[in-house]
């Protein structure tokens, strides 16, 4: 028990947001559960008048809601790959950012499927897409795959937090019910110790593939259909990609804000966000290799049909959109990750804050132009999203940060007995 | 079997859009009102598509009318994670309305841009309203929908001919859109039947389907206009 108190003391930094209560917490708090609250009302209103309030129409019948989805996705891809990776390579300096991540993994993963109950026609038969299954469609293997990832994410971050969860457990004798239950009545016996970390290795394995899987299925949905500048080969491991890319931008992100808001400095260092920009940097060079090769395989193909799409993004209504999306996605990420210098915790945030808004475009540029540019010319048509969309956009936001701001409240954002763990292996190895 | 199809002889089309017109009698189309219309919500199960080519005074005017393609190897079938539409034994690709959910995904996957979805609820002025056709489901709000070819029609059609233990002679079984048009320009039957006026059509020389490329098979053929000035 003295032990405990002892960890519990050293790591005070921690476990101190999850006793304090202050007022920024609450306007925070409160701020985004307003937000978060009125995408209700604004998820009513559609579902009472109809999908007719939001912007979509003929032919741009998938807008804004599957862009989201698309997006979303992509963020929860960072966290739980990055941790597995890490943790399959050892890379000793993962430890302060893992647990972060996964709990993106597990948020994002939430919010990214609720947009497509938001799109569809009658959200009331979600359940449907399960009872009567048709193996033929590309949105049951989406909806098979996400499925197992974020019961598998979900079991990582929980599996990883065990031991956490009983510190806490003995911390906070007023939540014992609540920490009692969770902790699984850990007492970290030699049993105990060997099944989590064979536990362990299992899901950073198993969920390695898993990962890939969804974002390639999450590609399928639009690259198995015969559309131009959709029916790509590349739209798997380009989707994966870019959601990794996203995936970590976040990570950086919430890492950063975390760091500064609870005081972490000297767990967050510079060198984390050093070695996240470098991963960064390598994921901007693939991603700017996989645009450049989709593009110039679809000017130099030169099927009308596709040039039609091709150029209503470079040139035509898409344009300001598609270049913004080359600045944010590779212009400033570049430079600024390349260079030692810049590569410090405030280079790296911008980078990831460019990353996320240029991610965000792609998503938006891949899925609206294609069908604003059917096949039949006489179709075309345009699309603007209504007040409905945007706020379901921002509610579903808001309801992300503001599930991580709580899970920060109840449970520690840095795994406290791997830092342990790893100090005990340092000391070891020093002797 | 049957194997329904249909042929447009674009030769004879006007451009009247009579067809246009019968099909959202006989359909239970609702009306979207122009607003709608201007957000591209329209439903034309039958739609006239005009091409102007040149400027006055040369101007050439096409029309082509395109309804669903009933396509052989359709690509919205099997995108639709609830099997909501599916092509019958005879070969209609109909869409059952009360299993749809509202993905749109046969929609955004549909080459040829014909199916329609229910933005609202269903809407009609109050004296359309009596002229409603019973034998048709008024679809709802959040379900997809599309033509099939007035397969009311071809179903009462099968009815008289069983009574009668026969088969369902040529022309019997039309829908809206080909009984409507007064240039006659537009012929539907049983593409298994050797002699029937569209098996025939639809090997003429002039008979062409969109997109084949694609290798959709589609089921409704047009017949190219005549090139009168090369003789």
């Amino acid at each position: 028990m003295t032990d405990r108190e002892a960890i519990a003391q050293k790591h005070s930094r921690i476990l101190a947001p999850l006793t304090r209560m202050g007022w920024p917490f609450l306007i925070t708090a409160g701020l985004l559960s307003a937000i978060f609250l009125w995408s209700f009302f604004a998820f009513g209103w559609q579902y009472v008048w109809g999908l007719g309030v939001t912007g979509m129409g003929h032919p741009v019948s998938w807008a804004l809601y599957l862009v989201n989805f698309v997006f979303f996705i992509g963020i929860s891809h960072a966290g739980t790959l990055i941790s597995a990776i890490l943790r399959i390579t050892h890379a000793g300096w993962r430890t302060p950012v893992t647990r972060a991540a996964e709990v993106v993994t597990v948020f994002a993963l939430a919010a990214g499927p609720t947009n497509i109950l938001f799109d569809l026609g009658r959200s009331i038969r979600f359940h449907w897409v399960a009872i009567h299954a048709q193996f033929k469609s590309p949105l049951l293997w989406d909806f098979t795959c996400i499925m197992t990832y974020f019961v598998t994410c979900v079991l990582f971050l929980y599996v990883l937090m065990i031991p956490d969860i009983a510190l806490l457990r003995d911390r906070f004798p007023r939540r014992r019910w609540f920490y009692g239950l969770l902790s699984l009545g850990w007492i970290g016996t030699e049993r105990q110790e060997r099944i989590l970390k064979r536990a362990s290795t299992f899901l950073c394995i198993a969920v390695i593939p898993i990962a890939v899987s969804v974002h390639t299925v999450v590609s399928w949905v639009f690259g198995m259909q015969t559309q131009p500048m959709w029916h790509s080969t590349i739209f798997g491991p380009y989707f994966v990609a870019g959601a990794i890319y996203s995936g970590i931008a976040a990570i950086i992100l919430v890492a950063a804000i975390l760091r500064k808001v609870y005081r972490l400095e000297e767990y967050l260092q510079p060198i984390h966000f050093n070695n996240l920009g470098l991963l960064l940097l390598t994921m901007a060079l693939l991603w700017f290799y996989f645009t450049l090769a989709e593009y110039l395989t679809t000017f130099y193909g030169g099927s009308t049909d596709e040039l039609a799409v091709f150029w209503v993004k470079l040139t035509g209504k898409y344009s300001p959109m598609f270049w913004l999306m080359v600045l944010f996605c590779f212009i400033i990420p570049f430079p600024i990750l390349a260079m030692k210098r810049t590569r410090t915790i405030l280079g790296t945030s911008i980078v990831s804050i460019s990353v996320l808004i240029g991610m965000w475009l792609e998503r938006y540029l891949i899925i609206i132009p294609t069908l604003s540019q059917p096949r039949l010319p006489y179709g075309r048509g345009s699309y603007m999203p209504s007040w409905v969309e945007w706020s379901m956009m921002a509610g579903l936001s808001a309801g992300f940060v503001l599930a991580i701001v709580l899970f920060s409240k109840f449970f520690p954002v840095i795994s406290i007995w791997e830092m342990e763990k790893e100090e005990k292996e340092k000391t070891s190895n020093s002797k | 079997m049957y194997r329904w199809g249909m042929v447009i002889d674009l030769d004879r089309c006007t451009g009247c859009q009579a067809c246009v017109v019968a099909c959202r009698q006989e359909n239970n189309i609702a009306f979207g009102g122009e607003d709608q219309a201007k957000l591209g919500r329209a439903k034309f199960w039958m739609n006239l598509i005009s091409d102007v080519k040149g400027a006055y005074p040369d101007v050439e005017m096409q029309f082509i009318p395109i309804p669903c393609m009933h396509c052989d190897r359709p690509p919205c079938i099997k995108v639709c994670p609830v099997a909501a539409t599916y092509k019958n034994p005879e070969g209609v690709v109909a869409q059952v309305y009360p299993r749809c959910i509202g993905v749109r995904m046969c929609i955004s996957n549909c080459p040829y841009t014909v199916r329609y979805f229910n933005w609202h609820a269903p809407s009609w002025p109050a004296e359309y309203k009596k002229g409603l056709n019973p034998d048709v489901y008024r679809r709802r709000k959040g379900i997809t929908e599309k033509c099939n070819f007035c397969i009311q029609r071809i179903r009462r059609a099968k009815e008289t001919a069983k009574k009668e233990k026969r088969k369902i002679r040529d022309g019997e079984a039309v829908p809206a859109c080909a009984e409507t048009c007064p240039s006659e320009a537009i012929y539907f039957g049983d593409l298994n039947d050797p002699k029937s006026q569209v098996s025939r059509l639809s090997k003429s020389r002039r008979a062409f389907r969109l997109m084949e490329d694609l290798g959709t098979e589609p089921k409704v053929f047009y017949l190219k206009e005549g090139e009168w000035n090369d003789g």
